[in-house]
């Protein structure tokens, strides 16, 4: 069916958005043949954002750990530090075919509210990011970042004033400014078309992994582990390997305190089936239907739902969902940062966390590519707080 | 016959137009709605439109949010909601529609949610954010139950108004504007212009909604439709947090003024 991924994803939105939801999927599908637009979407991967990003043999860690090979896909190194690049300069560019000048979008950590400014800024675009009250307390620096790139910071102060209350306040914002307003979704959530695209747009992190194991190692990894909050850096790495049931797929979510505490995002261990932000998935929820508060240290794992393709590969069993908790993400942040001398992303960490564990349990002929998906800069106050560190 | 189907064929009767008001259930408790609702019947009310409090109400704006959150900060529950529309029921006949978004009809079960509803003699369901794409499922079972589905259009939806009325049952419901819901000083969009359109489509009745302030909007707009949604104006009203007497004399005193121009 279209738009849906076995029984998920599907377009729960209003009325008044689906036309606007129909007009872009027809705009990506032919943005997508027209081999203009994606070689300008390759242009600026390349020269703008640095692609390809490597994959790095961490010896090291590896070494320490005594089992099986450890490679990092280096998505922290691309300009704004992280993988949501990718994924905005293919919906900025296509938000530029379609004519829009202004362009929307939501932000938990703030990654995905600066590097949609940092296009906005370069193509010229108006721009305002939707971040919750709670967040900007916690990332002031990107809140600042952001503004700096020329971009209006709208506070959400609606629900829980986190990131789920910030994707509802780009909804309505784009449900009032539909003809003049392109909604840059950051992640493989939301309604039909956007999974699909957002995850088109990534699939470059597994597509470069794919080449480069090969020519390392001349074989695929057995194993490729990403975090998942709602699953963008993910499901880019997972895509090109879903027809090669040889590597093992595994997603990391957040377990916060521990996901017996209650205080946890993790939507696929602890959640059930229901609809939020247009799209039918896995969800943090009560027995009626209201979406739960979540906790995780990382304000980007910070989402009660996961994106609608994850659900399906969860239940066709395709990717294997596990979760790591803020402590062990704490731990894998401080030695990736000593043993390799690279600051992972918080987010990063978790799927770093449950590598770690992983890779002291297989021989040393086994091979795992982590998706280090962003870097670590804008984590340091809050790493810092936890240890008691004043700055 | 559908309650729904009777007062439109009354009013068409009597020359007048349908007012519908909303107010959240539970908003300031479930008491109050009671009293609420049989004072907006009083008042002249035709049709009663129950928001069932959800977490994440994307389709409307400030006010009703916060009633929302009212609502559910007193822990209030589906179950509570059919229970006062059976109290209700007890009393008055006017139709009553609940404004339901769709997570809390699905994970309570369709079937469920649409039985417990029809038993306790609710007429219609709104489902802001299940549009003709996704709505096969319910339209299904609120068949069955002869509960009827309200169709929603927007004046973004041109020439989709043709599938989303067809075969619809009770009225549609037009959103007036690009937006969300909340009371507007004025509302930009060519109504006439959309009304005809959707007039070109279907014969069913149509009620304009989204951004009603007062009587004054509402005697400009009825020629333009066959009734006015008002919501936000009244939540507004409940909201203010007077005592009860004077916060219900309000709310009649508002919504007869809005009986009178239509």
């Amino acid at each position: 069916m279209k738009g849906r991924f076995g029984r998920f994803g599907g377009q729960y939105v209003p009325e008044t958005v689906m036309n606007a939801l129909i007009e872009l999927e027809r705009e990506f599908e032919e943005a997508k043949k027209d081999e203009k637009f994606m070689e300008e979407y390759r242009y600026y991967l390349k020269e703008y954002s640095g692609r390809p990003t490597p994959l790095y043999y961490a010896e090291n860690l590896t070494k320490r750990l005594g089992g099986a090979k450890i490679y990092l896909k280096r998505e922290d190194l691309n300009h704004t530090g992280a993988h949501k690049i990718n994924n905005v300069l293919g919906q900025v560019l296509l938000a530029k075919r379609m004519g829009k000048k202004r362009i929307i979008a939501e932000t938990g950590a703030g990654q995905h509210g600066v590097a949609t400014a940092t296009a906005a800024a370069m193509f010229g675009m108006e721009c305002e990011i939707f971040m919750g009250e709670e967040d900007i307390k916690r990332q002031a620096l990107n809140v600042f970042r952001m503004k700096l790139l020329g971009a209006k910071v709208t506070a959400v102060t609606s629900g829980t004033r986190t990131l789920k209350d910030a994707v509802n306040e780009a909804i309505r914002d784009w449900v009032t400014n539909i003809e003049t307003t392109f909604y840059v979704i950051g992640s493989v959530v939301g309604p039909h078309p956007y999974p699909t695209m957002v995850r088109d747009f990534q699939r470059v992190i597994g597509d470069e992994t794919k080449e480069q194991i090969l020519e390392k190692e001349g074989r695929l990894p057995d194993y490729v582990v990403a975090c998942v909050g709602g699953g963008s850096n993910a499901m880019g790495i997972f895509y090109p390997f879903i027809e090669d049931k040889e590597v093992k797929l595994i997603g990391v979510e957040a377990a916060g305190e521990g996901i017996e505490t209650g205080k946890h995002a993790s939507a696929m261990a602890k959640g059930s089936v229901g609809v939020l932000h247009g799209m039918m998935t896995y969800l943090l929820q009560d027995e009626e239907g209201k979406i739960l508060p979540v906790h995780s240290i990382s304000a980007g794992l910070d989402y009660p739902g996961v994106g609608p393709e994850h659900a399906y590969l969860k239940e066709i069993g395709r990717a294997e969902y596990v979760y790591a908790t803020d402590e062990e993400a704490l731990a894998a942040f401080m030695d990736l940062s000593q043993t390799e001398g690279i600051i992972p992303a918080l987010e990063s960490a978790h799927a770093l966390a449950y590598a770690m564990k992983l890779a002291k349990k297989l021989d040393e002929d086994k091979i795992i590519v982590v998706n280090l998906s962003g870097r670590g800069d804008k984590d340091v106050n809050t790493v810092a707080k936890v240890m008691g560190v004043e700055l | 016959m559908n309650r729904i189907d009777r007062r439109f064929d009354d009013l068409k009767k009597e020359g007048k137009k349908a007012l519908i008001t909303f107010i959240t259930a539970g908003d300031p408790d479930i008491d109050t709605t009671y009293d609420i609702v049989l004072a907006l019947e009083e008042a002249g009310a035709d049709i009663i439109e129950l928001g069932i409090p959800y977490s994440d109400p994307l389709a409307d704006g400030p006010t009703i949010q916060a009633s929302s959150q009212r609502a559910l900060a007193k822990g209030i529950k589906i179950k509570d909601i059919m229970d006062l529309v059976m109290r209700i029921r007890e009393k008055s006949d006017i139709p009553i529609v609940y404004l339901v978004y769709y997570n809390s009809v699905f994970k309570y079960g369709i079937e469920k949610f649409l039985e417990d509803s029809k038993n306790a003699g609710v007429d219609g369901l709104i489902i802001p954010d299940l549009p003709l794409e996704e709505r096969k499922e319910v339209l299904d079972v609120a068949d069955k139950y002869e509960i009827y589905l309200i169709p929603l259009v927007a004046p973004t939806s041109k020439e989709r108004i043709k599938a989303i009325t067809e075969n619809g049952k009770g009225f549609v419901y037009c959103v007036t504007l690009t937006g969300v819901t909340g009371a507007r000083e004025e509302i930009a969009t060519d109504l006439e212009e959309y009304m005809r359109l959707v007039s070109s489509y279907t014969s069913m009745p149509k009620a304009l909604g989204f951004g009603i302030s007062g009587p004054e909007m509402a005697r400009k707009l009825k020629s333009l439709s066959d009734g006015i949604v008002v919501g936000s104006a009244i939540v507004e009203r409940i909201a203010k947090g007077y005592n009860r007497c004077e916060m219900l004399k309000e709310v009649k005193e508002f919504v007869s003024s809005l009986r009178e121009v239509l």
